[in-house]
C-alpha cells in the first residue's frame, strides 16, 4: 500500500503551501511533503508581485498593469493577470495580518540595507515604516546586531530621497545577551517579557528596551527596529513599545533567518492544517513510478522508501537555491522527475561576466503548457498529472524583477486549484 | 568556450587568477589540504554550510540560554576551527546541546548537524572531561538508564519508594547533581518481557496472528512479521504501551518477535558516551540484522529509539548490517500507515471507554526528522469519541537525561514553558506523545496523565 491522497504537493515553500491550501480549500484530500522545514524562514516576509519589468524598468507603481507586457514565457503570462489577482486575494484571506490588499499599487518598504523595496503585501509589523509616509523616522539598531547598521540604513534612505527625515541610532539591548544572540532569543525575551538585568536591577525586557531608546529620540513620530520584536506575541510587543516610546513602532524586514518569515510560515501551515490537509516534513522525495502518468512517489528515509500515491501531483521544490533545479558540469536538471530544463550546452554561457549582468541561469527552470504541466524538450507534456509551481519554473528572473513571492502564489494557486478539479 | 575544450596551458599565478575561467582543466590536481582522517570525516558537511543560521532559529536551547552559542557554532564552525588549528579543543558548551536534533530538519543545505554535535560531544567527553569528575559519573549513570532500570525491576516496590524518598533525593542532588525536583518514573511490577514470555513469546504470537488473519480473510501464511524494539522504558516503566503495540499488530495479523536488545543509545549520544553507545548498538544491530534478513521489519514505539536505529547508528558506527537495519526500521504508527488501511480502520472505529478524552498532543523533537510529527493528530482527528489538539512545535525541554541534571533543570523548564501553556489552553486534561521522556516532562509540568498513540489505537481497534 501507499500513503494516499487526491493531491500530493512536493515542497513546503510559498508555492507549495499556496498550492496545497488552494487544493484543500477546493475540497481535495491534500497532502504536502517537504524535505526540510519551509525556507520561508529565510525570506524577508515581504510579498512582492512585480517590482521591475524584465528589462529592468521600475520601480513599478502598478504590477498588474505591467504583466501583459512581460515576455511570453513568463509564468505570469502563463496563468494570466486575472489568476494573479485571484491568487493574491486567496493569500489575503489566509493571512489576515498582511496589508496592502486594498490597492493594486506597490507599497515602498524600507529594507535593512536602507534600500526601498516595491512590494505588493507586507506584514502589519512593517505598516508604519512605509517610505511613502512623510512622518519622520528614527531607526534603532542594536550594538551586537551587525546585520542592521541603523545609521548607514538611515543615510541610504536619505540618499534615496525619501520624503521624511530619518536618523539612525544604536543602543545596547538590555540584559547580558551574548554578542551573537539568535533572533529567536530576542523574540523569546520580548514575547515572555522576561526580566533582564540592567545595572544590577531586574526590569521587564520591553520596558528596559524602551528606556534605552527613549533618551535617544527627538520626538520622531515613528521608530523602526530590526525585525526581532516577538514571535507569538509580536503585536503585543509592538503595542507596548509604541506606548512607552510615544511613537508608532515598526519592524524593518531583515535577512535570514527572519522572524517575519517564520511568522508567515507558521500562519500558512496553520491555515493548511485548518483546511484539513496532511503535512509531512523531514525527508526528500527521491523516486517515482510511472511513464506518462505518475503512479506514486517515494519519500526516502535513511534507505527506507515510503510510497505516497495521489491522483494529481504538484512540483514546488524551488529553484537553483532551493535545490528543485540542480546543476553539475554536465548540465542542468530537475532531480525528482527529470523534467526537461532548457539550458545552453556550454556552461560558460550560463552566466554573464558582469556580476549584475543578464545571467542566463536566473531563468533556468521547467517550461510548461498553459496548465503549468512541465514540457519535455520536444514541447510535449511530460506527465499528464504533474504541475509545477514557484521557482522550479523557468522563464523569469525573480531576483531582478522582485517577483518571487507573487509567482509562487499565482502559480501555486493555479496548480493547486486545477489539480483539485481533476482529482 | 568550455574548459574541457581548451584546458589552460599555464597554471595561473595567484595575481593572475581569473574567476571567470578557473583552473579546472584536466591537468588540475586537487591538493589535499587536510590529511585523510581515520575516524569521522565531516568536512563535506561542514563545507555545505553557507551560514544562513536557520539552524539557530530551531534551537530550543539558544532561545533561552544566553551562554549557548547555537548549533551552527557547535557543528560546522567548531569543525572548521578544529581542522585549521591543531591546538583547538572542543568547546565545553557542546555539553549544553540537548541533542534534540531539530537543527537537522532546519538546514536547507543538508549539513549533518546532529552528527557533528554527537561526534564533537564524544570527543569532548573522551578527551577533555575528567573521568574522575562527579559530572562524568553522573552523566554515565544517567545515560546507562537501562542498567539502573534493570536493577530496579528486580525489586520494583523498593525501588519506587527509594527513588522518590525525599532525603535520598536531596543527597542525590547534592552529591551527584541529579535534580530533586523531578519524580522518578515508577517501575512496573512485571516487565514487558516477563509478560511477553507468559503470553507464549514468539510462538504464541504466531498462533494469535494466524487466527487473526483467518478472521480478517488474509492468507493464513501471509508474510507479515515484525521484530519489536521496545526500548528500556516500555519494558521497565510503561509495559502497557508495549502490550498495546503487540495487540494492535496482532489485530492486523502480524506475528511478532521480541529479540534480545539493549539500550538504543539515545541517552548515551546525548552525553557523549559513544563507547557505551557502540557496545549497545552492536547487540541491537546484530539481533535486528539477522531478523531483517529473514524478512522482518524492526518496529519501535519510542521515536528516539527509532531515530537511533535509523539515523544515529549509520551516522556514527560502521557496524556490519547497520544500513540494512536503518532501512528496515519504522515507528509503530508509521508502519501501519504504510502497510494497512489504518485511516479507514480508525474512521470506522469509535472510542467509548475511559479513553474517550480530549488529548493534548505533543510531537517529540525526534519524531520531526522522521517526518512523524503530524501523524497522530491527523490520524486521530478522524476517530469518533475523542478529540486531539497539537500543542505546537516547541520542544518539551527535557531531552532525555538533560532535564534530570540539577544545573539544567531550570533551563529545561524554561524551554518547556510554551508547551505547558499550550497544554493548559487545550481542551481536555490528558496528554499524548510517543516519547517517554517528553511524557515525563508533560506530566511534570501539568500533572496530566500521558498516553501513547498505541494505547489509543488499541482502544479503538482491538476488541
Amino acid at each position: 500500500m501507499a500513503i494516499e491522497s487526491d493531491v500530493l504537493v512536493i515542497g513546503g515553500g510559498l508555492a507549495g503551501l499556496t498550492s496545497a491550501l488552494a487544493a484543500a480549500r477546493a475540497g481535495a484530500d491534500t497532502r504536502l511533503v517537504s524535505y526540510k522545514q519551509s525556507t520561508l524562514r529565510n525570506a524577508s516576509g515581504l510579498i512582492d508581485v512585480l517590482g521591475y519589468t524584465s528589462d529592468g524598468e521600475g520601480p513599478l507603481a502598478d504590477p498588474y498593469a505591467a504583466i501583459p507586457d512581460l515576455p511570453e514565457e513568463h509564468p505570469y503570462r502563463t496563468v494570466g493577470v486575472d489568476t494573479v489577482r485571484t491568487a493574491m486575494s486567496a493569500f489575503d484571506d489566509a493571512v489576515p495580518s498582511y496589508r496592502g490588499g486594498h490597492t493594486d499599487r506597490n507599497a515602498l518598504v524600507p529594507t535593512h540595507g536602507g534600500t526601498v523595496k516595491p512590494t505588493a503585501r507586507y506584514p502589519d509589523s512593517a505598516a508604519d515604516g512605509l517610505a511613502s509616509d512623510d512622518r519622520d523616522v528614527a531607526l534603532v539598531g542594536l550594538e551586537s546586531m551587525t546585520d542592521f547598521d541603523a545609521r548607514r540604513a538611515a543615510a541610504h534612505l536619505e540618499a534615496a530621497g525619501v520624503p521624511f527625515d530619518v536618523r539612525g541610532i544604536t543602543v545596547r539591548f538590555p540584559g547580558d545577551l551574548r554578542p551573537d544572540a539568535k533572533v529567536t532569543r530576542y523574540a523569546k525575551l520580548l514575547d515572555a517579557d522576561e526580566e533582564v538585568s540592567v545595572r544590577g536591577r531586574r526590569r521587564p525586557a520591553r520596558a528596559a528596551l524602551a528606556e534605552r531608546v527613549n533618551p535617544e529620540l527627538r520626538g520622531e513620530p515613528r521608530v523602526g527596529f530590526p525585525a526581532i520584536l516577538g514571535d507569538d506575541e509580536a503585536t503585543a510587543v509592538r503595542e507596548e513599545l509604541s506606548e512607552r516610546l510615544g511613537a508608532a513602532v515598526f519592524e524593518v524586514p531583515m535577512g535570514p533567518p527572519s522572524l517575519p518569515g517564520l511568522r508567515l510560515e507558521d500562519r500558512l501551515f496553520a491555515a493548511l492544517s485548518e483546511a484539513g490537509a496532511s503535512i509531512e516534513t523531514g525527508n526528500p522525495v527521491t523516486e517515482f513510478d510511472g511513464e506518462d502518468r505518475i503512479e506514486q512517489v517515494y519519500i526516502e528515509k535513511n534507505g527506507a522508501k515510503i510510497p505516497n500515491s495521489a491522483e494529481q501531483y504538484v512540483l514546488a521544490t524551488g529553484g537553483l537555491v532551493g535545490k528543485g533545479v540542480e546543476s553539475d558540469r554536465e548540465g542542468v536538471y530537475e532531480p525528482i522527475f527529470d523534467c526537461h530544463v532548457a539550458h545552453p550546452e556550454d556552461r560558460y554561457d550560463w552566466f554573464d561576466t558582469d556580476v549584475f549582468g543578464d545571467h542566463e541561469f536566473a531563468g533556468f527552470g521547467v517550461r510548461t503548457d498553459e496548465q503549468l504541466r512541465p514540457l519535455d524538450a520536444g514541447g510535449t507534456v511530460e506527465f499528464e498529472n504533474l504541475r509545477a509551481a514557484g521557482s522550479v519554473l523557468g522563464g523569469y528572473d525573480f531576483a531582478a524583477e522582485k517577483s518571487g513571492s507573487g509567482v509562487s502564489i499565482a502559480t501555486g494557486y493555479d496548480a493547486g486549484t486545477n489539480a483539485a478539479s481533476e482529482s | 568556450m568550455s574548459d574541457a575544450d581548451s584546458p589552460p596551458t599555464d597554471a595561473p599565478s595567484d595575481d593572475s587568477f581569473e574567476p571567470v575561467e578557473p583552473n579546472t582543466g584536466e591537468e588540475f590536481e586537487p591538493v589535499d589540504v587536510f590529511p585523510d582522517s581515520e575516524d569521522f570525516d565531516l568536512r563535506p558537511g561542514a563545507d555545505s554550510c553557507y551560514k544562513c543560521s536557520t539552524c539557530d532559529t530551531n534551537c530550543p536551547v539558544a532561545e533561552v540560554d544566553d551562554e549557548f552559542p547555537g548549533p551552527k557554532f557547535q557543528g560546522p564552525e567548531q569543525w572548521r576551527l578544529k581542522q585549521t588549528d591543531d591546538d583547538h579543543t572542543v568547546d565545553d558548551s557542546i555539553m549544553d546541546c540537548s541533542n534534540c536534533m531539530r537543527c537537522d530538519n532546519a538546514c536547507p543545505s543538508g549539513v549533518p548537524l546532529s552528527q557533528m554535535h554527537n561526534t564533537a560531544r564524544g570527543e569532548y567527553v573522551s578527551q577533555e572531561m575528567s573521568k574522575t569528575s562527579v559530572e562524568y559519573w553522573r552523566n554515565r549513570i544517567l545515560s546507562n538508564y537501562r542498567t539502573s532500570a534493570w536493577l530496579a525491576s528486580k525489586l520494583p516496590r523498593v525501588a519506587n519508594f527509594a527513588m522518590n524518598f525525599g532525603p535520598a533525593r536531596w543527597l542525590m542532588e547534592k552529591t551527584m547533581g541529579v535534580t530533586k525536583e523531578r519524580e522518578f518514573p515508577e517501575f512496573a511490577r512485571q516487565t514487558f518481557r516477563e509478560w511477553w514470555a507468559s503470553e507464549g513469546g514468539a510462538a504464541g504470537s504466531r498462533e494469535r496472528a494466524r487466527e487473526r488473519r483467518e478472521r480478517r480473510g488474509d492468507p493464513v501464511d501471509a508474510d507479515k512479521k515484525i521484530a519489536y524494539f521496545h526500548g528500556c522504558y516500555s519494558n521497565y516503566n510503561t509495559p502497557e504501551v508495549a502490550k498495546a503495540l503487540v495487540r494492535v499488530y496482532e489485530h492486523f495479523g502480524y506475528e511478532i518477535v521480541v529479540p534480545d536488545q539493549k539500550c538504543s543509545g539515545t541517552p548515551m549520544f546525548a552525553n557523549g558516551m559513544l563507547a557505551d553507545a557502540r557496545r549497545h548498538a552492536e547487540v541491537n544491530i546484530s539481533s535486528m540484522a539477522d531478523l531483517i534478513e529473514e524478512g522482518y521489519d524492526a518496529i519501535a514505539s519510542c521515536t528516539s529509539c527509532s531515530m537511533a536505529l535509523r539515523q544515529e547508528y549509520p551516522e556514527l558506527f560502521d557496524i556490519e548490517g547497520v544500513d540494512d537495519v536503518a532501512a528496515h526500521t519504522f515507528e509503530s504508527v508509521e508502519y501501519l500507515r504504510i502497510h494497512e488501511d489504518l485511516k479507514g480502520a480508525v474512521q470506522a472505529a469509535e472510542i467509548d471507554d475511559d479513553l474517550a478524552e480530549e488529548f493534548a498532543y505533543h510531537a517529540p523533537c525526534h519524531a520531526r526528522n522522521q517526518g512523524l510529527d503530524r501523524q497522530a493528530v491527523e490520524l486521530f482527528g478522524d476517530l469518533d469519541g475523542v478529540g486531539i489538539e497539537d500543542v505546537g512545535d516547541s520542544c518539551s525541554g527535557i531531552s532525555g537525561t538533560y532535564g534530570w541534571k540539577a544545573e539544567k533543570y531550570e533551563k529545561s523548564m524554561q524551554i518547556g514553558e510554551e508547551m505547558f501553556e499550550h497544554m493548559e489552553a487545550a481542551d481536555g486534561e490528558v496528554g499524548m506523545t510517543e516519547c517517554p521522556t517528553c511524557a515525563m516532562q508533560m506530566e511534570h509540568g501539568t500533572g496530566y496523565e500521558i498516553r501513547h498513540p498505541m494505547e489509543l489505537l488499541e482502544a479503538a481497534l482491538v476488541d
